[in-house]
């Protein structure tokens, strides 16, 4: 398809703006302005709208496609909360910190009131943070704050380290390490989860934090996760909570219970906003009474009079870490849907996405290896390694369910699991669609030993075959020079 | 067991499954948490219909009042945004697709990505830009963060005039990383050009300016840039991209790095978010980048594609020595940018800053002709400016509030000694009427 | 002249008291497609095992560590625009820096070719 750049013709417009009514301004000095427009595309509104649709039509989306990508949770996103969302899109967020504006505000102050707190029961905290704008930025706000607890006990150059199993999502890592910790990295043992005896030799009094997620990259529930946060917390090390796997667990058990300190929400896996083609996500933190001075400003607080108001300085706190209060339009989503499903619909939800993934994991693997043949949650992680005896890897399955009509699962992660496979189907999918999703899976095997090259081959019916990823990677041509 | 009608399955079916399973119930596939760490209560209240869903969100909404005019600004501007924006970013195609990592079913996302790119690019006239950062203040800290890895340098110079949010998070950013943030102290609302030649030395890895700045002045950073450079360190040029259609290009200024929020671009205030944070660069720099970049290349037959692409600098990759910690970014924000700069176009996005400028020239003026009051600045200001007025603007601002006017932005919260000044922004929406209202009601008020 | 590696496979060719490094054959063939080597600075001092440099693929990236302590006196700049020699000859034209060796003695934690070959048949 051509660029949007390819198809400007000099001089057509694509928008009409208002007619002023006021004097045209004294023209700024030369030496402010630059010196040619910026080049962008001159198209009629047709040409725009004809080039968007037919691009978009060269994606696969949940609402056209199952789209079982393990660790994203591709639920539906319920068409009314874009409604919703769309109520507040007029509300300037300047306005809340203006003397008296916060009056004219209660309305969405309140929505992030309301859903902090819903968020702080799902998850057993005391009070949450809604600025952070995605779950790599809740890690590191969550890991800020609890670098400011251990600042504030006069310990910060005795904390040095932040423990990960080997298993974890490569954000924990990174988030720590913004936050200024070195990482120390536990492998995961036979049954699928932290090895505890290299866990406990791991941990000393210089431990700042453990980050987990919990259940795990495998979808295994670590039976331990107690014994892990009491050995924690005998260090004065806090527990994190990664909540990229929340969604199998809303009212089976609260992170809070079982001795996690902090946690993040992803509110675009767990709470059914849709992922925007990568974002925005939202990354709500929340955080056990002891935490709560140093959460981010402003904070938004009752008073005694039921009226919210914004605390915007208090001395402790770690500061900022967004311009506002986080993508309040994603959280509109993510609050409509937690009252829409309730109590009892959120618990199926969790209930419906374990039944779902147990199936699948069921149902494939006599087709292929499954390193941790147990119960699992919300996903299950196969290997293609017995496919790999006829040359095929993950990504020739991956690319073979392409043709077929089928996003497919998230290959290679964790990294733990050689030509790692991980499937969630999340529980929005009909039994009929997945049972159609397993004969395909099991026809990929069966391809695999009769006729390899056909998935090597694998796409063949998108608008393109296999791209190369190595010329992109040293060309670097990253933007268009026509 | 079914209280969700997004989860399908009928009894018949759950009960099929679950022997597939080898289970007899749902709640066996729970036994891996032991008991006695199972939720003791769980106080989520009882759901409801889609329907009754939207009045209650209907009902928040209304909460907060009937409509108020906006003249203030703060890094959220109040814009047009073309219906085709909210029609083609509402593609579900778009909307309901992860991060493109398998590129043969997602070159709609990708393509239109790297046309994003080439936006940003053109815009800011440097090189190389990525696929979106989360907003503008947390882009200043990437940028920030970027530089220190080129330069092995730690020192941060931060211009006052840079948004006191941006340098809020900035601070928060840096806090845990040993690095030295220095202040300087804005002149006559500009940046103090003696007092940054006094910091600049081999010590420092970049100097982050912004322009406008947040009280509206334009600067030209021209000079600085080759002071900056000479001092071996990197330009940081924080910019508002409606003011690109007529303002001097970060690259024309010798900006090394180029950062901002794309709020502007066809997406709405929504209370703060989400926006959408752009960063550009030197081609030089484009490894330390942060996020995802889009690449071209092509497929098997030759034929031309696009990929996510030098991934190793990513945290799926290189965990803990990632150049950041990003994974989720704001893509759709950034096609509504995408779509919005196409639709208004090479001369659209000129008239659009114009138009701008025009309506902020015509408060201005008018302002300044009320009793007692002055305009800070004495440079040029595009669609914000600060005024002093005879009275804490705090209390001007409260008072107008209730005549449903939002007057700006006081400044007393964010610079001392400033109790008495006020930030004012007009956009293009602003109509000449809701002007001269703002200007009487700013009259009545400094007169009570 | 002779050659030693080290266990995370980078070779040193060793001239009097100068030493070429670059990484082996194989590591190159597991790496995949290389696009990308980070150089160290003329100038720089390395210790023995300590990083020297990092190359990428498209999937991975990795860490190049110095075979002997030295002071780099030359790198191979060509692989800036040319990472792929690394893939078509690692242990020749795919040479990464050259460098002063600061003690000969620690070539003896080094295994010269035929006991690498024997140690990459146990991998």
């Amino acid at each position: 398809m051509q660029l949007i750049y390819e198809q400007s013709v000099a001089g057509r417009r694509g928008i009409k703006l208002p007619a002023s009514d006021v004097p045209s301004a004294v023209a700024l000095p030369a030496s402010l302005l630059r010196a040619g427009s910026a080049d962008l595309p001159e198209v009629s509104e047709l040409d725009l709208v004809r080039h968007f649709t037919n691009l978009s039509r060269r994606n696969f989306s949940v609402d056209t496609n199952f789209y079982p990508l393990g660790s994203c949770t591709m639920k539906y996103n319920a068409k009314v909360l874009e409604n919703a969302s769309a109520l507040f899109a007029g509300c300037h967020p300047m306005t809340a910190l203006l003397p008296g504006g916060a009056d004219f505000c209660q309305g969405t102050l309140g929505m992030l009131h309301d859903l902090g707190e819903m968020l702080a029961d799902i998850t057993g905290m005391d009070e949450v943070t809604t600025q952070p704008l995605a779950g790599a930025h809740g890690e590191m706000t969550g890991i800020m704050l609890i670098s400011a607890y251990h600042a504030a006990k006069g310990n910060k150059a005795k904390k040095k380290y932040v423990v990960v199993p080997d298993s974890s999502h490569g954000t924990n890592p990174a988030s720590a390490a913004i936050a200024g910790y070195e990482i120390i990295t536990v492998p995961t043992a036979p049954y699928g989860d932290m090895n505890l005896e290299l866990f406990k030799a791991a941990m000393s009094d210089e431990v700042a934090a453990v980050m987990m997620t919990c259940p795990n990259t495998l979808g295994l529930f670590n039976p331990h996760i107690k014994e892990i946060s009491d050995i924690a917390h005998s260090h004065d090390a806090l527990m994190y909570y990664d909540g990229a796997n929340l969604n199998a667990i809303m009212g089976k058990v609260k992170p809070g219970d079982v001795g996690f300190d902090v946690v993040h929400v992803n509110l675009h896996k767990t709470f059914g906003t849709p992922h925007g083609g990568g974002g925005p996500g939202s990354g709500p933190v929340g955080v056990k009474k002891s935490l709560i001075p140093f959460l981010p400003q402003p904070r938004i607080v009752m008073n005694d009079n039921g009226v919210l108001q914004l605390e915007t300085a208090n001395g402790v706190s770690i500061g900022r870490t967004a311009n506002f209060f986080g993508n309040f339009g994603v959280m509109a989503k993510a609050y409509a849907y937690i009252i829409m499903l309730g109590r009892e619909g959120l618990i199926t939800v969790s209930e419906q996405a374990v039944l779902n993934a147990n199936y699948i994991k069921e149902k494939l693997k006599g087709y292929y290896d499954l390193p941790y043949d147990m119960t699992c949650m919300h996903e299950c992680v196969f290997s293609a390694s017995r496919q790999l005896e006829h040359g095929v890897h993950a990504i020739d399955i991956a690319k073979f369910l392409i043709d077929r009509g089928y996003h497919p699962p998230t290959v290679y992660f964790p990294m733990i699991v050689k030509e790692a496979i991980m499937i969630e189907p999340t529980e929005t999918e009909s039994k009929a669609t997945m049972d159609a999703f397993i004969e395909v899976m099991i026809e990929a095997a069966k391809t695999a030993e009769t006729d390899p090259q056909a998935l090597l081959d694998a796409p063949l019916t998108m608008p393109i075959s296999r791209l190369d990823e190595t010329r992109a990677a040293r060309e670097q041509n990253v933007c268009c020079n026509s | 067991m079914n209280d969700s009608h997004y989860c399908p399955h009928t009894p018949e079916e759950i009960a099929e499954m679950l022997s597939v399973i080898g289970v007899s119930s749902v709640e066996e596939l729970f036994a891996p948490i032991p008991s006695e760490l199972r939720a003791k209560n769980f106080n989520i209240p009882a759901g409801m219909s889609e329907f009754e869903t939207f009045d209650s969100m209907k009902a928040l909404a209304d909460e907060n009042g009937q409509g108020i005019v906006n003249f203030i600004g703060g890094g959220f501007y109040d814009h047009i945004i073309p219906a085709v924006v909210d029609h083609l970013s509402g593609r579900s195609e778009f909307y309901t697709a992860y991060t493109p990592y398998q590129p043969e079913c997602s070159q709609g996302t990708l393509q239109a990505l790297f046309e994003y790119q080439t936006a940003i690019c053109r815009l800011t006239g440097l090189d190389v830009s990525n696929a979106s950062l989360y907003d503008g203040g947390t882009a200043c800290a990437e940028a920030a963060m970027m530089a220190l890895r080129v330069t092995g340098r730690n020192k941060i110079v931060v211009d006052g005039c840079v948004s006191p949010f941006s340098r809020q998070i900035l601070k928060t950013y840096l806090f845990n990383l040993d690095v030295e943030i220095i202040e300087l102290a804005p002149v006559d609302g500009m940046l103090g050009r003696k007092e940054l030649a006094e910091v600049l030395d081999s010590s420092v890895a970049a100097v982050l300016v912004q322009n406008p700045n947040f009280f509206g002045s334009i600067e030209d950073f021209t000079i600085i840039a080759d002071q900056v450079h000479a001092a071996g360190a990197l330009l940081i040029g924080s910019v508002y991209p409606i003011a690109l259609g007529i303002l001097k290009s970060p690259a024309e200024m010798g900006v090394d790095i180029a950062v901002g929020d794309g709020q502007s671009l066809g997406n709405p205030l929504s209370f703060g978010g989400p926006s959408f944070g752009f960063i550009a660069a030197k081609k030089s720099f484009i490894r330390n980048m942060p996020g995802r970049i889009i690449g071209e290349t092509a497929d098997r037959n030759g034929k031309r594609g696009y990929v996510l692409t030098l991934q190793a600098r990513e945290q799926h990759i290189k965990r803990h020595k990632a150049t950041s910690n990003i994974c989720s970014n704001q893509g759709l924000c950034a096609l509504r940018g995408l779509i919005f700069l196409s639709a208004t176009g090479k001369q659209g996005l000129v008239d659009l800053a114009l138009l701008n400028r025009d309506k902020a020239e015509y408060a201005k003026n008018q302002i300044a002709t009320l009793p007692g009051v002055t305009v800070l600045q004495s440079a040029s200001t595009f669609n914000e400016f600060t005024v002093r007025l005879p009275k804490p603007a705090g209390f001007v601002v409260a008072a107008l509030l209730q005549h449903g006017i939002a007057a700006g932005v006081p400044l007393g919260e964010y610079y001392e000694g400033s109790e008495n000044c006020l930030v004012i922004t007009v956009t293009e929406k602003r109509t000449k009427k809701e002007i001269d209202q703002l200007v009487k009601e700013l009259g009545v008020a400094l007169c009570n | 002249m002779s050659i030693y590696f080290t266990k995370e496979h980078e070779w040193v060719k060793v001239n009097g008291n100068r030493g070429i490094v670059g990484i082996s054959d194989h590591a190159a063939h597991e790496l995949g497609d290389i696009t990308f080597v980070e150089l160290p600075q003329v100038g720089k001092t390395v210790k023995q095992f300590g990083i020297l440099g990092a190359i990428e693929s498209v999937k991975a990236a990795s860490d190049i560590f110095a075979p002997v302590s030295g002071n780099i006196v030359k790198v191979n700049d060509s692989l800036d625009t040319k990472p792929e020699a690394v893939n078509e000859s690692a242990e020749a034209e795919g040479w990464m820096a050259e460098l002063e060796i600061s003690d000969a003695a620690e070539l003896s934690n080094l295994m010269n070719q035929d006991q690498y070959n024997d140690y990459l048949k146990t991998l």
